[in-house]
């Protein structure tokens, strides 16, 4: 353990040179603001360095593969299920990080703007100068978040959605995969105007390895609804990150489902500017065997009457690994702020882990803050109870891991999206009964 | 229907004998009565019938209708007729009780080799067997007995027991816990699905249970065994009198 403290430092800058080495400048035209927002990335990634698993925030799962130069190799499933079942809605595909317009439904057709970033950044005047690398600039502290800022350095594939109304149907984002060793960067930039409302899909394992980071400003009574699947691909490897900004009265649910893969590292930063605001931020994950799952949740009240929750489910077997970091900051004079965070793990066998690092830090007085984690295995009384209802055993397991993930399910504000992943979950539980 | 002979069981972990010897003749369409003092055996046999984990058969045996079903796992039990009603109903937050009667009645249907029910059939079924044990459509949507009160608890057990039509009814302290109320409200669902094909074993520690279903036969079990059969009036002996004497005279 005793590397010097000087020595880690210079290792990750290192690193983070190599990274920016390896990955391509980005082309294209950049408008001056574009331009100065990829140059702050990488200098302040040099600046904080690559991740590196000495770093506290990277305890529990190791960053090497996510910044080693050969981003693996992962064999794509061509027959996945859409998690989607049944919803209406415009999809832009990419393949392999690129943007596919013939398999895409016309974008005009949303109900919201939709640009590509590479004609965003050529844009002189833009709303995105005001988000793009901005929110995840300012989500940097107090611990860095590399792989986000590495994505603003580089990322040239991805959308920027602006919302000024209710939009009528969602829009997903639908990643496919077909080269075995793709190595993805996407970046979503996503705006609402006040009152504006929508839902973002997400689906897709998108390459054999990805990086992709939404930035979203919701403005004050706006909603913005998020609902992603990251693919059943069991050898993908990804690091997500969103970051958002929260106005007055806003609304932001965040929803993932994560069957399958190597590794996920998914990052969540929030920020409460506005009074009155309300953001869930939920997830489920199911893995069997080689399988690592990471939550990192960071959720700052910075204004009065918030509610924030973190509703965090895993359901591990076969030496699957979950983990979760989640904390809760609640500034000096963000009074009556609600705080709720729960990461909850099923363990289906002896040889799966779970690591849980919930934090409060909390500077206010008058406000309700509660955390719980816990990890346990299948309850047998249970298990009989539905037995003894004539339900066969392998079923009657599957019924019991569903109704340990509803609460985080439950966490889809729109019932029939909530059905579809039930559906689509119910299916991986099936396949692997056999 | 159900026959139990020189049933001895024994705790798994502990080695502990808890029934000593029972020996039990249920005749179709008939209600039988065990009573008893607590730590008697009484909620070891009904778990032992239902086939839950943690209790060890040393010697003895059990048929239903025939069949023996000791070595049968708890829900092929359930699908040859056999329904448990539980003292304590289990939670299951997450699965709404309508969707959990639907798996349960057609695992047991797809199991004895029957059609499916549909969802349209099921939905005027239960609706119907709802409304004569006063259980609202908003209960059947609730998660399965989560936060249900101890009289819901025991009501929901009884509509599953009309929903699934078992032939053998096993009755677990289903008084414990309930008010006047809701103790004639789960008599009267039990006493409504009394018919000649059905047969009933209510176990109870208070004879008040019995004013409402009436038995045909009451059995007294003491220390693993059962010690004196009976009529009615049984019942309302041990009601007057205590199991104090029946305690000693085994002692």
């Amino acid at each position: 353990m005793a590397v010097p403290r000087k020595a880690l430092a210079e290792a990750k800058r290192l690193e983070a040179e190599t990274l920016l080495a390896a990955a391509p400048l980005p082309a294209g035209a950049h408008a001056g603001w574009a331009r100065d927002a990829r140059a702050s990335a990488r200098s302040r990634l040099l600046e904080m360095g690559a991740p590196h698993r000495r770093d506290e925030y990277w305890k529990y799962t190791s960053p090497e593969s996510l910044i080693a130069k050969d981003p693996g190799e992962a064999a794509p499933r061509a027959d996945d299920a859409d998690p989607f079942d049944g919803i209406g809605r415009t999809t832009l595909v990419f393949v392999d990080g690129v943007f596919a317009p013939d398999m895409s439904d016309d974008p005009a057709e949303a109900g919201v703007e939709i640009q590509p970033l590479a004609e965003v950044l050529a844009a002189d005047i833009h709303w995105a100068r005001d988000l793009f690398g901005v929110l995840e600039a300012a989500g940097q502290d107090p611990v860095s978040r590399p792989l986000a800022t590495l994505n603003t350095a580089v990322a040239e594939a991805g959308v920027a959605i602006h919302a000024t109304g209710k939009a009528g149907r969602p829009v997903e984002l639908r990643y496919i995969h077909r080269d075995p060793g793709s190595d993805v960067f996407l970046r979503t930039l996503v705006r609402l105007e006040p009152g504006a409302e929508m839902t973002l899909l997400e689906s897709g394992a998108a390459g054999a390895r990805f990086n992709t980071c939404m930035e979203v400003s919701v403005a004050d009574g706006a909603t913005f609804h998020h609902v992603r699947s990251q693919g059943r691909e069991h050898e993908r490897r990804a690091a997500t990150a969103l970051f958002a900004r929260l106005g007055a009265e806003s609304t932001l649910k965040s929803f993932t489902l994560t069957a399958n893969g190597k590794l996920t590292r998914n990052e969540a930063v929030l920020e409460f500017t506005g009074d009155d605001a309300v953001a869930h931020v939920a997830g489920c994950a199911i893995g069997d065997g080689d399988f690592h799952h990471d939550d990192t949740v960071f959720v700052t009240h910075d204004a009065e009457r918030c509610e924030s929750r973190q509703v965090f489910k895993k359901v591990l077997r076969n030496g699957a690994v979950g983990v979760f970091q989640g904390k809760i900051l609640v500034k000096p004079g963000a009074q009556k702020t609600d705080g709720y965070q729960i990461s909850q793990s099923l363990l289906l066998d002896e040889k799966s882990q779970f690591n849980a690092k919930p934090e409060l830090e909390i500077y206010a007085d008058d406000v309700q803050c509660s955390h719980g984690s816990t990890s346990g295995s299948v309850d047998e009384t249970s298990l009989f109870y539905l037995r003894s209802r004539g339900v066969p055993e392998a079923e009657a397991r599957d019924i019991l891991v569903l109704a340990f993930l509803d609460e985080a399910v439950q966490e889809i504000e729109d019932d029939a999206l909530a059905d579809a992943v039930r559906a689509y979950v119910a299916d991986w539980m099936e396949r692997r009964r056999g | 229907m159900l026959e139990i002979r020189n049933l001895h069981v024994a705790l798994e972990e502990e080695a502990k004998p808890i029934l000593k010897g029972v020996d039990l003749s249920v005749e179709a369409g008939k209600v039988h009565a065990i009573m008893g003092p607590n730590g008697s055996g009484k909620s070891t046999l009904s778990y032992v019938l239902a086939g839950r984990d943690g209790y060890e058969v040393t010697e003895g045996s059990v048929s239903l209708g025939g069949e023996d079903i000791l070595e049968l796992e708890p829900e092929e039990r359930a699908a040859a007729g056999l329904f448990l009603a539980f003292q304590y109903p289990v939670e299951i937050p997450g699965v709404s009780n309508m969707v959990f009667l639907r798996t349960a009645l057609n695992a047991q249907r797809k199991a004895r080799g029957e059609p499916e029910v549909s969802a349209p059939e099921f939905l005027k079924l239960i609706r119907e067997k709802a409304a004569e044990l006063n259980i609202s459509s908003e209960m059947l949507k609730r998660p399965v007995n989560t936060g249900f009160s101890g009289g819901e608890k025991k009501r929901n057990e009884i509509l599953q027991m009309a929903v699934l039509e078992p032939r053998m009814c096993v009755l677990d302290e289903t008084d414990s816990g309930l008010d006047v109320d809701a103790m004639k409200l789960v008599a009267n669902g039990v006493n409504a699905l009394r018919d000649a094909g059905r047969s009933f074993l209510v176990i109870t520690h208070y004879q008040r249970l019995l004013d409402h279903i009436t038995p045909d036969v009451v059995h007294i079990m003491v220390d693993g065994r059962i010690v004196e059969t009976g009529g009615p009036d049984l019942a309302l002996r041990v009601e007057t009198e205590g199991y104090g004497d029946l305690v000693k005279s085994v002692a």
